[in-house]
């Protein structure tokens, strides 16, 4: 798969079919799962109607993580066959990531309000989603600062793989911390027994955001592709 | 002009078929040439054809986007190469003498500090902070390097640059002794240095 | 050996001629100055949140020494005699980072005592106080060294640095505060010691190889 993706021509023949194919597939199972989790899925019987939220929020979350982890891949293709389109992947799929952490806090938030009370609540999990979110931040701004695009390709590579070794770590900092400083009255996200009919919506909603990814991160390529091409077209021609 | 031993190695410079690439741009057009030992190579070339990026590739800094610039047949490569490019490698607050103890310590040097000072004429200010130095005695230091730690490889970037009349024939001299010796220099020049190159490569886009 | 031995004494005399510890020390003592000015004077609220900010002290004044840290190297070639000295780029770092930590961490460590103190921390627990500052700068400056290595091309790059280190300052707060809170000592340096080593044995291979870019 990867020796056929790494010709660039090859990936733009691809990717020519499978974008709008990945944008029709996520519309198609938002369509289906975004009405499906809002009005037909079951009330629960402690959060009522606020747990509709998860199905946006819980997919956000998983993904907002399978991202990063995506990007990892690409960085370490990047740095050890300096390759340049796992460079090119790995920046079009960052802004999708941090908008799906960003997504995955706000709707944590608004769920907060009225279980918790509170519209954040310094919880383990958000705690981690919130550096995960700096993380991205973090990497989108390295990458725009740098004004040679191979030279930030190859150094955002590094500080990505860096994240990755770092972001499980936090997690159990924070998992440490918040069990020291908040016993366990909290009422915890996600219970451990999912009932199997908001099991469905939910992973229909995980295949949505999944395609809309794969779909975003595509066309982003691709976008990136043809600015290089019309650079190095203007270069030949400033030079002829 | 010194008495060290000569090089056990037989240093040689491989390029072939170097491609490089700079912000989207080829500098050159494929390059390929290979020089041994006791050879003294003048790079020619206008500003902006890759000069310093040729010498950077063989020193291993740059990675060639096509083709390979190796140096072989030395049997420490960590110890092959002196690089003195166009920053000097100088920190300003400290003295000429704390550069000198730096060098011989990075680069495994044993330094008559006195030869070396005599040599490049650096006596007068071996204790002032490099921030005082003029262009020419800055540029003077940072030859130094060549001296303290002896490296059968030599890659200069402008070595004469900044220097007086006096200074360019102590370069000259240097070269000439390294080459006796059995060491290679690859030098970028703008002006020849004065001994006779057994190579010389001009550079074209 | 000798080529670290250098490399170390160098970057230590550099800094030190640099003003050495006054400014991050003049700035701790800063910050952690304005910490009852915002909280409030009263003794019982300073001493149950006042010592675990002299973390977020010592976090910031650690990260305003980074900028410069590889930068000046880029700019005047030292970078280059260094890929090409006796020792590898990575242990080169690791010299850098000691002498960093030297220069800044141990003393920024001795300062947050009395620092503690004033912030009404018990006396009993000041000693452990620095220990575990000792450490923990030990982690940011491992941190730090990879995130000033990776921004090293960028111009004015202080406000991005912060950014890119931030998160990985977040596990040595975490158990940090904690030894300074009083909450589970033990445990959490031990921790802390963990990630000084980890910081100190991860960061310099990050930061060469982002080094090695930037040379290019």
């Amino acid at each position: 798969m990867f020796a056929f993706m790494a010709n660039p021509a090859r990936f733009m023949a691809f990717s020519s079919w499978a974008a709008p194919l990945l944008l029709a597939a996520a519309l198609a199972l938002f369509a289906a799962g975004l009405p499906w989790a809002l009005f037909y899925s079951p009330a629960d019987y402690q959060q009522g109607e606020t747990v509709r939220i998860m199905y946006i929020h819980v997919p956000a979350a998983w993904w907002s993580m399978g991202v990063y982890a995506f990007m990892g891949g690409a960085s370490f293709v990047s740095l050890v066959w300096r390759h340049a389109l796992a460079d090119v992947a790995a920046r079009a799929a960052a802004p999708v990531g941090t908008v799906f952490a960003g997504v995955c806090l706000v709707t944590g938030s608004l769920w907060g309000a009225p279980t918790w009370g509170t519209w954040w609540e310094w919880d383990g999990r958000m705690t981690s989603m919130l550096v995960l979110f700096v993380t991205y931040l973090g990497y989108l701004a390295l990458w725009a600062a740098i004004e040679d695009e191979e030279k930030a390709a190859r150094l955002a590579a590094i500080l990505c793989l860096a994240g990755l070794i770092n972001l499980p770590i936090v997690k159990f900092s924070v998992d440490w911390w918040s069990t020291l400083h908040q016993p366990a009255s909290l009422l915890r996200s996600g219970g451990s027994a999912i009932d199997p009919a908001m099991l469905g919506p939910l992973l229909t909603m995980a295949g949505a955001y999944l395609a809309l990814f794969g779909a975003l991160t595509l066309m982003n390529m691709r976008a990136a592709i043809f600015r290089r091409r019309v650079e190095a077209a203007a270069l030949r021609e400033a030079r002829a | 002009m010194n008495a060290r031993r000569p090089f056990q190695d037989k240093p040689t410079i491989r390029v072939e078929g170097l491609t490089l690439v700079r912000g989207g741009r080829r500098l050159f057009a494929p390059i390929s040439f290979a020089a041994g030992p006791g050879e003294y190579v003048e790079l020619l070339g206008a500003n902006g054809s890759g000069k310093t990026s040729l010498l950077r590739a063989i020193a291993g800094f740059l990675h060639p986007r096509a083709g390979s610039a190796h140096i072989e047949r030395c049997e420490e490569p960590s110890l092959a190469l002196h690089y003195v490019g166009h920053a000097n490698g100088l920190k300003g607050q400290a003295s000429v003498r704390a550069h000198l103890k730096y060098w011989a310590g990075l680069f495994g040097g044993a330094p008559s500090e006195d030869f070396v000072v005599k040599a490049l004429n650096l006596a007068r200010v071996l204790d002032a902070p490099c921030r005082t130095l003029s262009q020419g005695q800055a540029r003077r230091l940072a030859l130094a390097r060549l001296i303290i730690a002896p490296r059968p490889v030599w890659l200069l970037d402008e070595p004469a640059s900044a220097l007086d009349y006096q200074g360019r024939a102590v370069v000259g001299e240097l070269v000439e002794g390294h080459r006796a010796q059995g060491g290679l220099v690859l030098a970028a020049v703008h002006e020849p240095l004065g001994p006779k190159p057994s190579q010389t490569l001009r550079l074209a886009a | 050996m000798r080529a670290l031995g250098a490399a170390f004494q160098r970057d230590l005399a550099l800094m030190w001629s640099g003003g050495g510890a006054l400014a991050p020390i003049g700035f701790f003592l800063g910050a952690t100055m304005l910490v009852p000015l915002a909280m409030g004077p009263e003794r019982t609220l300073l001493a149950s949140a006042g010592p675990p900010l002299v973390w977020i002290a010592a976090a910031l004044a650690v990260l305003a020494t980074l900028e410069r840290l590889f930068q000046a190297d880029l700019e005047d070639g030292s970078l280059d005699q260094m890929l090409i000295s006796r020792a590898p780029l990575e242990l080169l770092v690791l010299a850098k980072g000691a002498a960093l930590w030297c220069a800044i961490g141990l003393p920024l460590a001795l300062a947050a005592g009395p620092a503690a103190i004033a912030l009404q921390a018990p006396l009993e627990r000041v000693p452990v106080i620095i220990v575990s500052l000792a450490l923990g700068t030990a982690a940011f400056v491992g941190a730090g060294l990879a995130g000033a290595a990776v921004t090293a091309g960028v111009k004015r790059g202080g406000v991005l640095i912060a950014l890119i280190v931030l998160p990985f300052f977040a596990p040595p707060i975490i158990f940090g505060a904690a030894v300074a809170g009083g909450k589970d000592v033990t445990a959490a340096l031990m921790i802390l010691g963990g990630c000084a080593l980890a910081a100190a044995a991860l960061g310099p291979i990050a930061a060469a190889a982002a080094l090695r870019l930037q040379a290019e």
